[in-house]
């Protein structure tokens, strides 16, 4: 069968199960979009061409599916460098489609052309410039393959606009083999055996998990393994959800930065950390030389270049990090219950006594002004925890993640990596579209929510529920919280007073806008606006000069914390 | 950059961009590039790169593991601590006044060089030969004065035997 290069795109989408591109048209990809009609597949169309990159993120942490999104050549592709760094920097699985001009005009600095190629280079898994027409389906076989095995990652292909509207044959291709790409998913049964030594061994073990355990879809594995192994369960950022948040006994909380006292202070005092899918960011780690020093690290991860990169671990495994987990369950099959899984009272009970001592800790009682954690607490009581949440960047994102307690995977989409602000609300219109039974809220700041403002049409255009939670406390809070610890209070170019009228904005937009200042009203006003159909924007005006606690200055060891 | 110097063979995928991908791999993370030489092998598709890098051990164990990551590298073989033989190729303007000429004659012969073109003034000379050879027989030129130098980088195979 011969098709135009627009419709082998198309068809190749609908072939790997894609049912949704967010998307922006332009001259280089008029073709794709003439001959959408004639394929079932829905197209968002966005505001900005950074929103699709975005949408196709928060599609695709949501889903645990591909996510895909379209530009044009030019400003169209480099909008969207910024959503694939971020995609690059979390492992999530994407396929961006650009653009480009026709390939006798590559390289003439032709109208619109720009070598995107070259410039995504290093924030892609991989990326493709197709010049002849009959590789294109082999191509985006190839980069959907390659976006979603292994550690996943972004994928980008640059199609010509010749090649959109010259003609060749549809192979439908089923298969896809390539030499030099072969990633490890089973680990080694050796390594696996001196885990489970360790395991009989640890006097004061912890389960460090990260995104790796979200994206191999681990979390069921990985709740066995502590709740058997009777092991206190920690979280990077990228890792909330992938255990139970609401499990008292075990779950420690986030460690790091903004992790919890008793999440810091077991770090450093385990004596066996089973690190899963994590890469031992420096946000985590701190500084590097006094991390877990009491402990015999093992860190599985199916990157080998996560392996000894930040820290030098004891037992590196590579491979998937459910195979391994259920590996390693069913070699704990074999041992006794109550050798692997003892009480360990001293352990866990110096961990409560932790907890108890430095809880995570705000006060709202006796303040007439908004706490911005009550709010996220609120929010959290009245979804019962089922919301998938979305963030932007800074006290809002830190914020949800200490007092939004995740009990599964997928419903929690950060920027965790790039530090992307502008990235929350798109990524919820993407993950809104994936779950469209799912309530979808964005936690906000008044500063990064007007990165990606426009995005907002595209909700109301679309009919897409997605809720906006901003904590506004007319500052970008994170910037300000470093200027008063570390800066003299110097608050150089954070004040954000100058604002719109966000209930206004929301009206303009053909949404519903709600506002309070007042403590009280918080939780009535979380209640109206998820009651109410549509997008919804809730302005919270909260306490100005909140900071987020505890807080370890970066680079310092972890148990450096300033604690309130 | 400090540490040792690593030989590194890398079989690649030969396409447009490949090499850009592994020089862009070793600027984005601060590695360094002593030298480098890529060619076709006897399989078309596949390019040779040779790469001679420095850094301590850690570093070149990244660098190792980055290049694999790669979706177009096939093959990184590290030959440092293997058995290997090592060339590159140098073609060397020498000036060669009269009274130099038989003593230029003479150094040619021992490095077993050839003397690919020459002039009234000066001679070129082609030598295959590793770094410290090389070195030898640039010190015992220097006198006569060098014109110009044209070197490749390094290229390298395993011997057979180890």
């Amino acid at each position: 069968m011969e098709l135009t290069g627009a419709q082998i795109l198309w068809q190749s989408l609908k072939d790997e199960g894609v049912d949704t591109v967010f998307g922006y048209p332009g001259g280089a990809v008029i073709d794709f979009y003439d001959a959408l009609v004639q394929y079932d597949i829905r197209h968002i169309l966005v505001r900005h061409e950074q929103g699709a990159v975005h949408a196709a993120d928060g599609y695709a942490r949501a889903s645990g599916r591909v996510g895909v999104c379209m530009v044009t050549s030019g400003p169209g592709a480099t909008n969207t460098v910024t959503g694939i760094a971020t995609a690059y920097l979390d492992s999530i699985p994407m396929v961006v489609i650009t653009g480009q001009v026709p390939t006798k005009l590559i390289g003439n600095d032709a109208f619109q052309e720009v070598d995107i190629v070259g410039i995504t280079r290093p924030c892609t898994k991989h990326n493709y410039l197709v010049k002849d027409i009959t590789k294109l389906e082999r191509i985006i076989k190839e980069a959907f393959y390659i976006a979603r095995s292994g550690r996943p990652g972004p994928v980008l292909i640059d199609i010509p606009k010749d090649v959109t509207n010259s003609r060749t044959v549809y192979k439908a291709i089923k298969d896809i083999q390539m030499e030099s790409y072969n990633p490890t998913y089973q680990p080694n049964n050796k390594q696996l055996s001196k885990v489970v030594s360790l395991i009989k061994e640890a006097k004061r073990p912890l389960i460090f998990t990260g995104g790796g355990v979200v994206l191999s879809k681990g979390s069921d594995a990985l709740t066995r393994l502590a709740k058997r192994t009777n092991i206190p369960v920690t979280a990077s950022l990228m890792g909330l959800g992938s255990y139970p948040g609401t499990d008292e006994k075990l779950w420690l909380g986030m460690l790091g930065m903004h992790g919890t006292f008793r999440a810091n202070m077991a770090t450093s005092n385990c004596d066996l950390m089973l690190a899963i899918g994590v890469r031992f960011d420096d946000r985590v780690t701190g500084k590097t030389d006094e991390f877990a020093t009491k402990a015999t690290i093992v860190h599985v991860d199916i990157d080998p270049t996560s392996i000894h990169k930040n820290v030098i671990v004891d037992v590196p495994v590579v491979g998937d990090c459910r195979l391994t987990l259920e590996a390693l369950n069913e070699l704990l099959d074999a041992e006794d219950p109550a050798q692997i899984g003892p009480e360990r009272s001293e352990w866990l009970g110096q961990i409560q006594k932790w907890k108890d001592t430095n809880p995570l800790r705000y006060k709202q009682d006796g303040c007439d002004t908004i706490k911005p954690q009550y709010v996220v607490e609120k929010l959290f009581e009245v979804t019962k925890g089922n919301a998938i949440i979305s963030t932007e960047v800074g006290q809002n994102q830190m914020w949800a993640a200490q007092y939004y307690h995740f009990d599964k995977p997928n419903q929690w989409l950060t920027s965790g990596g790039l530090g992307t602000m502008g990235y929350g609300f798109p990524a919820a219109i993407g993950a809104q579209m994936a779950c469209p039974d799912r309530l979808v809220v964005d936690v906000a700041g008044d500063g990064s929510i007007q990165m990606n403002i426009q995005e907002m049409a595209t909700a109301v255009q679309n009919g897409l529920p997605v809720k906006i939670v901003i904590l506004n406390n007319q500052y970008l809070g994170m910037v300000r919280q470093w200027q008063e610890l570390f800066y003299k209070k110097n608050y150089s170019q954070t004040d954000m007073t100058h604002a719109p009228d966000f209930v206004k904005l929301a009206e303009a937009y053909g949404a519903k806008g709600f506002r309070t200042a007042k403590p009280e009203e918080v939780e009535a006003v979380l209640k109206k606006g998820i009651e109410t159909p549509g997008p919804v924007i809730m302005e919270f005006v909260v306490c100005r000069e909140e900071c987020v606690y505890p807080m370890v200055p970066a680079g310092a060891p972890i148990t450096n914390m300033l604690l309130v | 950059m400090n540490g040792d110097k690593s030989i590194l063979s890398i079989l690649v995928d030969n396409e447009p961009g490949v090499l850009s991908r592994i020089t862009g791999l070793f600027s984005g993370r601060g590695y360094n590039i002593e030298s480098l030489s890529v060619a076709e092998t006897m399989d078309p598709a596949i390019s040779r790169i040779t790469m001679i890098t420095r850094g301590d051990k850690p570093i070149v164990e990244q660098i190792k593991k980055q290049l694999n990551k790669l979706i177009n590298v096939i093959k990184v073989l590290d030959l440092t601590d293997q058995r290997h033989v090592l060339r590159e190729l140098a073609l060397i303007k020498v000036y060669a006044k009269a009274e130099n000429r038989a003593e230029i004659l003479r150094i040619v012969d021992i490095f077993r060089c050839k003397i690919v073109d020459s002039g009234p003034e000066h001679y070129t000379l082609e030598v295959a030969a590793d770094e410290d050879k090389l070195s030898a027989l640039l010190n015992l030129l220097q006198p006569m004065g060098i014109k110009e130098i044209a070197r490749t980088g390094s290229i390298a195979l395993l011997r057979e035997l180890q």
